[in-house]
């Protein structure tokens, strides 16, 4: 698998690590309680089709990816930089 | 079976050394194994899988499952090679394998005898009972019997290599449409690769005695070739198979480098197993022809009529002298035109389709017939014929068979794709997209004609390049033969009595899946696993579709719903040592040193791996055994005198940016942003479902610069966790982090001599009271611009010295030789674990993922008035309150009692069970500050259970010792040698 990041360009899955839905990226406020922080945390879709999921590229620039991933043939959608860089 | 006097693409000026099973051979350069074992007269080769079955060479390519040989001496061995594939060259030895003690004389052929005994689903039914016996007898005894070639265990020492590339367009197979397709793209400029399993590029066109643009197939092919080879945009790859097509257009290849020499040149890998990214890839894999069911059809001497074309026309070899051909398509008759035109007698044109009017030529033909039955143990003898006129023995010593052929699409499957049924042809043909960016041509495609194959790779490389935005040029197509595919497919010859074996590489008859099919292993997969047809490194190549189209028979299924089985990677067997190729001994994990390492090694440390880095553990003195007294001495610097340790691999982390307080606000539990420029704090990580994540220090250089430390092991997590929260949850802030765990060395100096040493090399000198503890701040360090920090990690009056990592070894080296001069030195791993649990400080022993603060005894760390990562869910129920395991000391009753890391705490009279358990001990070690061993653990309710006796067991080393919780930390609880 090959992704393309904004910054260095197309590279191979090995330089790339996931870590996680991309829900993550939308954490509650602090006051939003216990349960909303637990749905943050573990809740989350399983599905057979386009997922939106958190990559770092790890052995590269190191920049945080929201990269919209075909769970069913891998094949990638979208991959664009993390709010903080995007910006 | 003999070398024809002419033709064929070999060098008879030349004669190689080659040798089977001790027997020297005549070969000559452009040879295969098999050619000239064939050449020679041998046609007995292996024994078979199973039933050790005397084989001969069934194919001419990679399908070969017959002949498989070993090739080499000792460590240098390699088993299971295809005689097919392996070149001739000088000094080839091989070895015919599974058989004992000759391949004329296999003992274990007996089985052959057994074999109403040993059909599908034997294992299953017959080593069930008792159950007892599988481990100490069944397992082992199959074990000893099954298999083909042995590994020889000594360690490999050929070299193997990892190697990628790149480019517009991957061309998999340089037959006729490869060629094409090659030659198209390449014409366009496009970055080609062109790889092909064979050593000579061409295919069947150097097989076939075809006429490509009015010249012979094979010189066509061989002037393709070089205006190939002098396209600068162009690599050629032969000796190269793609074994795999992965996602994103990423395929893998073997390519074997030097397995065609007798001596490869010097660092020559012996394989390299490629990553090939293309952007697209057109799969010209060429065919593979199928085998014909019928009793007794696996002996030597009974070849694929293809492959007798192709030892014909490209070895020059006549594998018999007496001929039958038996096909059920019109491509078997080019064999019979073949064969006798190179004067080999043809005895008989056996066709099993009905209305066929069979070509004229110097043999009988015998349409609406087929072979059932043969003769000859060791090589064939005699075939029986079946006709309107009924049954007869026709002698023969050769026997060609064609069922048709099956485009080679494994690649295009490899993706999960299901391939689609062609009934015109008879075949599975790729479906279209199944891989993306790969598209099919020519015989792959299921087009055989070389006409077909021509337009196909032109058409597929056409494709390819509007794809790319490329133009392709204009490509004349060259005339050549057109003729349709023919066939009524024969999967198995009926009415005759005996074995017919579909798998021969795993021993599978026509029976085997009648069986199956009738027990209801009737689903293609699960056939496949009950019999093993199509399994190991064969994949079913020969026998696949045969093997499901008798199913489909059986069951009254048509082929199409029947389906194939799965086609996984590789195409044919990779040597693990060529995907590991890098791996071996110190290529298996970087090894990261100390700035100071070579004085550390020159010192005489015992050296210790800590992740990746490798750290002293102790440094043995003379005289001394084992680490203990190295440590308790290197413990005793430190406590009295001064000790240095290299700690240069905690992590350390840049923070920097206007809101850069207010970002560790938020990734620290303690408040951060209080600090005062030139100062230190002690911080404490949570991660976000409330555990805690690392512990370490946090230094303010400026108003908006910090450096935090990390420890050792979450060095790369926190420093992930950090960009994770200032790239993604807070965009908002205005900080930047950077790790520079690289870039400082690190020196801790610690001891109450300490101040004494660092003020030896500072350009300042500090004192306690302009330098508390806590302290930080930019440090000229011999003439170096460095950084102090008054912190400690032994209880003791300490600091560390950063500079620039390449200061690192001196400013160590320095800093030994000072304390050496005060009656102290350097100490390890050993000695700093001892210095920190005789102070309760943690380590990843304690914040092991699965304790929080409050376990820690740091719950009021957490402040109240701000928000943090992880603080909501760390104020869950379950992770507060009672019955929590919770840290606490331990000392033995016994000032002699041995306490382990790992032991469980019962209670005093209870048993040491898991109903029992009160907790663990996670770091212990011998405290020679008390002269007794000491323990942190964790404890069920343990904070409230000080001076209560339990009992630490483990198991593991056998000790039970009892044991008292008892307040941490152990040293110094008022902290004044910390301080003063």
């Amino acid at each position: 698998m090959r992704l393309i990041c904004p910054l260095c360009g197309e590279r191979d899955l090995r330089e790339f690590v996931y870590r996680g839905a991309a829900v993550l990226l939308q954490r509650p406020a602090p006051e939003a309680g216990a349960a909303a922080f637990l749905d943050y945390l573990v809740t989350r879709d399983n599905p057979a089709g386009p997922n939106a999921e958190l990559w770092q590229h790890e052995g590269g620039c190191r920049a945080w990816l929201r990269v919209v991933r075909d769970t069913r043939d891998h094949d990638v959608l979208e991959v664009a930089l993390a709010p903080g860089l995007a910006r | 079976m003999s070398r024809l006097a002419s033709g064929g693409q070999i060098d008879r000026s030349r004669d190689l050394d080659v040798l089977f099973d001790g027997r020297q051979l005549v070969a000559h350069p452009g040879d295969t194994l098999a050619s000239a074992l064939l050449a020679n007269g041998i046609r007995l080769v292996g024994r078979s899988f199973k039933y050790h079955r005397p084989r001969g060479i069934l194919a001419a390519g990679s399908e070969e499952p017959n002949a498989l040989v070993t090739i080499g001496h000792h460590a240098a061995r390699i088993p299971n090679v295809r005689a097919t594939m392996q070149e001739a060259h000088d000094g080839l030895v091989a070895f015919s394998q599974n058989r004992w003690p000759t391949l004329g004389l296999d003992l274990m052929a007996v089985n052959d005898l057994a074999s109403p005994f040993l059909g599908a689903g034997f294992y299953y039914k017959t080593f069930m009972w008792p159950a007892a016996f599988w481990e100490r007898l069944y397992e082992p005894l199959i074990r000893r019997a099954a298999g083909l070639g042995r590994l020889d265990t000594a360690p490999d020492r050929d070299l193997h290599e990892k190697a990628f590339a790149f480019c517009d367009l991957l061309v998999i197979g340089a037959g006729p449409a490869g060629l094409m397709a090659a030659l198209t793209a390449g014409r366009a400029g496009a970055r080609v690769i062109l790889a092909d399993e064979d050593f000579r590029l061409g295919g069947r066109l150097n097989a076939e005695r075809l006429e490509v643009g009015g010249q012979p197939g094979a010189a066509w092919a061989a002037a393709a070739v070089a205006e190939l080879a002098a396209m600068p945009n162009l690599r050629l790859m032969p000796r190269t198979t793609v074994t795999g097509a992965y996602d994103g257009g990423t395929y893998g290849a073997l390519e074997r480098v030097s397995e065609h020499v007798g001596l490869p040149p010097e660092h020559a890998p012996r394989n390299a197993f490629w990553r090939i990214v293309a952007r697209r890839a057109v799969l010209a894999s060429g065919a593979i022809e199928r085998p014909l069911a019928f009793p007794d059809n696996d002996r030597p001497g009974i070849m694929l009529a293809g492959a007798l074309r192709a030892y014909l026309n490209r070895w020059s070899v006549a594998p018999g002298r007496r001929a039958v051909v038996f096909t059920d398509n019109d491509d078997g008759w080019r064999t019979a035109r073949d064969l006798a035109d190179a004067g080999v007698e043809v005895a008989a044109l056996v066709d099993s389709r009905e209305d066929v009017a069979l070509p004229e030529g110097p043999w009988r033909g015998h349409a609406g017939a087929a072979i059932t039955g043969t003769r000859g143990r060791r090589g064939l003898k005699a075939v029986r014929l079946r006709d309107r006129a009924g049954e007869s023995w026709i002698e023969a010593d050769c026997l060609a068979v064609s069922g048709g052929w099956n485009p080679a699409l494994h690649l295009s499957c490899h993706m999960n794709g299901r391939p689609d049924w062609d009934a015109a042809i008879a075949a599975f043909v790729p479906a279209a997209g199944a891989v993306p960016g790969l598209a099919a041509a020519g015989a792959a495609a299921g087009a055989f004609s070389t006409r077909a194959a021509l337009s196909g790779g032109v058409a597929a490389a056409a494709a390819a390049l509007a794809d790319l935005g490329m133009a392709a040029p204009p490509v004349e197509i060259p005339e050549a033969e057109d003729a349709p595919t023919r066939i009524v497919p024969l999967w198995r010859v009926r009415g005759a009595k005996g074995r017919a074996w579909l798998d021969f590489q795993n021993d599978v008859t026509v029976k085997d899946v009648a069986l199956a099919a009738r027990e209801n292993f009737a689903s293609v997969e699960h056939m496949k696993r009950y019999t093993t047809l199509g399994m190991a490194t064969d994949q079913g190549k020969t026998s696949g579709v045969a093997g499901l189209a008798v199913l489909a028979e059986l069951t009254g299924r048509g082929i199409a719903a029947t389906g194939t089985t799965t086609f996984r990677p590789p195409y044919t067997p990779v040597p693990i040592a060529a995907l590991g190729a890098g791996g071996a001994g110190q290529g298996l994990a970087p090894q990261r040193f100390l700035p100071a390492h070579d004085a550390i090694a020159e010192a005489g440390a015992a050296f210790v791996e800590a992740g990746l880095w490798y750290r002293p553990s102790h440094y043995p003195a003379p005289g001394e055994s084992g680490w203990r007294p190295a440590c308790d001495r290197e413990a005793g610097f430190v406590r009295n005198a001064v000790g240095i340790c290299d700690v240069t691999t905690l992590g350390k982390i840049d923070v920097q940016g206007p809101d850069a307080a207010e970002f560790l606000d938020r990734v620290y539990a303690n408040t951060i942003s209080t600090l005062a420029t030139g100062r230190v704090r002690y911080g404490l990580m949570l991660r976000e479902d409330g555990f805690v994540m690392d512990d370490g220090t946090a230094a303010r250089l400026g108003e908006m610069h910090f450096l935090l430390t990390t420890t050792t092991a979450a060095a790369g997590q926190v420093m992930a966790h950090l960009e994770f929260c200032a790239q993604c949850l807070w965009p908002e802030l205005d900080v930047a982090v950077l790790s520079v765990t690289e870039h400082w060395a690190q020196v801790a100096v610690a001891g109450p001599r300490s101040r004494d040493l660092v003020n030896d090399i500072l350009a300042r000198p500090v004192s306690d009271a302009d330098f508390p503890f806590m302290a930080c701040g930019e440090a000229a360090v011999a003439g170096v611009a460095g950084r102090l920090f008054r912190i400690s990690f032994s209880g003791e009056h300490a600091y560390e010295i950063a500079v620039p990592a390449g200061h690192g070894a001196a400013l160590y080296e320095r800093l030994v030789a000072g304390a050496a001069a005060r009656g102290g030195g350097a100490y390890g791993l050993e000695a700093l674990n001892v210095l920190r649990i005789e102070k309760g400080l943690l380590t990843h022993a304690e914040l092991h993922g699965r304790t929080t603060a409050e376990d820690l005894g740091l719950g009021r760390m957490i402040a109240t008035a701000k928000d943090c990562i992880g603080k909501v869910n760390a104020a869950r129920p379950a992770l507060k309150g009672a019955g929590r395991e919770q840290l606490v000391g331990l000392a033995p009753l016994d000032p002699a009692g041995r306490l382990l890391a790992g032991a469980h705490l019962v209670a005093l009279g209870a048993d040491p069970l898991a109903e029992n358990d009160l907790g663990y001990l996670t770091s212990a070690c011998h405290s020679p500050t008390l002269g007794h061993d000491i323990a942190l653990g964790f404890l069920r309710d343990g904070r409230a259970r000080r001076g209560a006796v339990l009992r630490a067991v483990c198991r593991l080393r056998d000790r039970d010792t009892a044991c008292r919780v008892v307040p941490l930390p152990f040293v110094d609880p008022e902290g004044g040698r910390l301080r003063g």
